[in-house]
């Protein structure tokens, strides 16, 4: 195991930069996941961190060693490809043994690590197939053990799950968890789905357009956004987003949107804005904190049309139009309205955040 | 769609198959078995003379002798075909390797480029060599000329130019299906190996030349079929000194007018080629499984 540590990594490809200066520290043990959309840089990041992209600028460490100048395979870290890599013309067993032989690692513990960990993925009744004679989650499995034989010194993940089913996909996602907390090796985890970036991260990296826009535990990321784009990244259904004005209303604070509708911001937050108190700025609030109407001292009641309404069985999406804008809210089943009708929503005021419109910073 | 409709869209290709391949091939077969019309074509009776001939020759007082001569330039010619597919093999694969490493547009440039002996005439290309290898050619001008040899060298008409022209003429042929192998490996196979702690001889070794065998093997049977019957590379760089299988057939229907012998060498060839795709073909087989 190790630590790994980027300082001001960069990357170019032609006139291209697709990385721009990154700094990371991952801590020996640490699960931490890149992600963002397509195209943000989150896999190059990886392929770089694997040696299998250099860095235009920057230096890699892995374990307190620089391995800028070290190649792949001499950095003993195992990576897992989105297209598992297999080798068609290899058995299962032939596949997960490949390192080891390279490695000359011999024969009797070849054997016995595979047997370890085929028992631990359930490989054990396939390891004489060949990759085309498996289904897709018993391939991502083959591609894992693989890695896992090898124990490496940091596991490097790209999309590892991207290829299998939802269903697939939220039970390869727990396992891969398991297997974390039992072997607790250095984690990359690169991913475009939020929700494994969330379910999987001791800490999430959310990157875009080539740079870090936050590091943070997951909980931290989806409360306390630093940017418009991690609010609307981090979450499904995702932030809501209303322009709005601040204004001093005697001492207290209040948002206004655009059809007038005034928000009396919480007098905890005043302090907080008081600062920004006449500018034109964007308003947030998630799906959640838009409720059907609830005594709370936190919350505003507002009036709006119902546009459409999604149950879920648990709860009700709901989309109403709020001051020109449409907005998700997340209602008690028990209480849905019907299209067309007016609705009572009350808004949680204490999870509002607020935007600056020119830098997306959240205020 | 209906059993009458399918017959009708096979039909044609059927025709063309029957009329153009298996006619000829079982006229050949039959016409090894006839005796030889001295004025060309064949008459009765039936006999395997033409056989005999490979192996023995008909004295004055008709009794058999034994005579090397023929099955010697059969197997000469087998060893040449087989020493074309290695070569062709040894120079192709890494020609294939390189322009799948390249840029989609550079591909299609360089997969042009392998074409393109194709677009003039074989006999042309060939005659070509003979420019640059005879004593005043071009190849022992340069020699000459740098000082490096005062007599020229004996290029041309011999198993090595031969060799050259057939090599020269057939290698697009392995170009192309190891191309087609090679283009399709998925480039993380790649860098998984890397990864897995394997050098540039590892990848090779385990995983290209293992992914690109099937289509070394297609190669190695389009370079091995023709070669074996080819008679322009062997008629025009070894002069007609050295036979090979493809001229001595061309001259059992021309001067020789000894049509079951030229049938039966025919009938040879076909043999040796479709063993060697029946072993290929289980080879693949076994590759799949």
């Amino acid at each position: 195991m190790a630590d790994v540590e980027l300082r001001k990594i960069s990357k170019s490809f032609q006139n291209l930069k697709v990385v721009h200066d990154i700094d990371l520290e991952i801590a020996e043990g640490e699960f931490v996941v890149l992600v963002g959309p397509s195209g943000c840089g989150k896999s190059t990041t990886l392929r770089m961190v694997a040696g299998l992209d250099r860095p235009s600028g920057g230096e890699i460490h892995i374990g307190g060693r620089l391995v800028n100048d070290v190649q792949a395979r001499d950095r003993d870290i195992a990576m897992v490809f989105q297209s598992y890599a297999l080798y068609p013309q290899m058995t299962v067993a032939q596949n997960m043994a490949f390192g080891l032989r390279i490695r000359k690692v011999p024969d009797a513990e070849v054997t016995q690590r595979i047997a370890r960990v085929a028992d631990i993925l359930d490989l054990s009744e396939l390891l004489q197939r060949k990759p085309h004679q498996l289904s897709g989650g018993q391939r991502q499995r083959v591609a894992m053990g693989r890695a896992m034989v090898r124990q490496p010194k940091v596991f490097l993940f790209d999309e590892p799950l991207s290829n299998l089913d939802a269903k697939l996909r939220g039970k390869m996602r727990a396992e891969i968890k398991k297997l974390h907390q039992m072997v607790a090796t250095t984690t990359v985890y690169v991913t475009h789905d939020q929700v494994e970036a969330m379910t999987l991260a001791d800490r999430v990296v959310v990157m875009n357009k080539g740079r870090i826009e936050q590091i943070g535990p997951p909980n931290d990321l989806y409360h306390e956004p630093a940017s418009r784009f991690v609010a609307g990244f981090i979450g499904s259904p995702g932030m809501n987003f209303f322009k709005c004005r601040l204004e001093a209303r005697g001492d207290r604070l209040a948002v206004v949107l655009g059809d007038g509708t005034a928000l009396a911001v919480l007098a905890s937050r005043t302090a907080r804005y008081t600062g920004h108190a006449g500018r034109e700025l964007e308003f947030g609030l998630r799906p959640e904190h838009i409720t059907e109407q609830r005594e709370r001292p936190d919350s505003v009641d507002i009036k709006v049309p119902v546009e459409v309404v999604e149950p879920m069985g648990m709860e009700t999406l709901l989309h109403v139009l709020v001051a020109g804008a449409e907005v998700t809210a997340r209602i008690d089943p028990a209480a849905t309205p019907k299209p067309g009708e007016m609705a009572t929503l009350s808004l949680g005021m204490a999870h509002m955040h607020l935007l600056d419109l020119e830098s997306g910073k959240v205020l | 769609m209906g059993p009458t409709r399918t017959w009708l869209l096979i039909a044609p290709a059927m025709l063309v198959i029957g009329i153009f391949m298996v006619l000829p091939l079982f006229l050949a077969v039959a016409y090894s078995f006839m005796t030889a019309n001295p004025y060309g074509g064949v008459t009765a009776p039936a006999t395997f003379d033409a056989y005999l001939q490979f192996l023995y020759q008909r004295d004055f007082d008709d009794s058999l002798v034994f005579s090397p001569s023929y099955a010697l330039i059969i197997l000469r010619s087998i060893y040449l075909a087989i020493a074309t597919t290695i070569i062709c093999l040894v120079l192709g694969l890494p020609v294939a390797w390189y322009i799948v490493c390249q840029t989609p547009e550079r591909r299609r440039i360089l997969l042009f480029a392998v074409t393109l002996p194709f677009w003039i005439n074989t006999l042309i290309r060939t005659y070509c060599w003979i420019l640059i290898l005879r004593d005043e050619g071009l190849a022992n001008g340069a020699l000459r000329h740098a000082g490096i040899i005062s007599d020229p060298l004996p290029l041309l008409y011999n198993d090595g130019s031969i060799l050259l022209g057939l090599v020269y003429t057939f290698l697009p042929f392995m170009v192309l299906p190891i191309y087609s192998t090679l283009e399709r490996i998925d480039p993380r196979l790649i860098e998984a190996a890397h990864d897995l702690y394997a050098g540039r001889a590892a990848v090779f070794r385990r995983i290209v030349w293992p992914l690109a065998r099937p289509g070394a093997l297609a190669g190695a049977t389009l370079v091995f079929a023709p070669a074996l019957g080819s008679f322009l590379a062997p008629d025009l760089l070894g002069g007609g000194k050295k036979l090979l299988i493809g001229s001595l057939i061309q001259m059992q229907f021309t001067s020789s007018r000894n049509w079951p012998f030229g049938a039966a060498l025919s009938t040879v060839v076909t043999v040796v080629v479709l063993t060697v795709f029946v072993i290929r073909s289980r080879k693949a087989q076994e590759d799949l499984r």
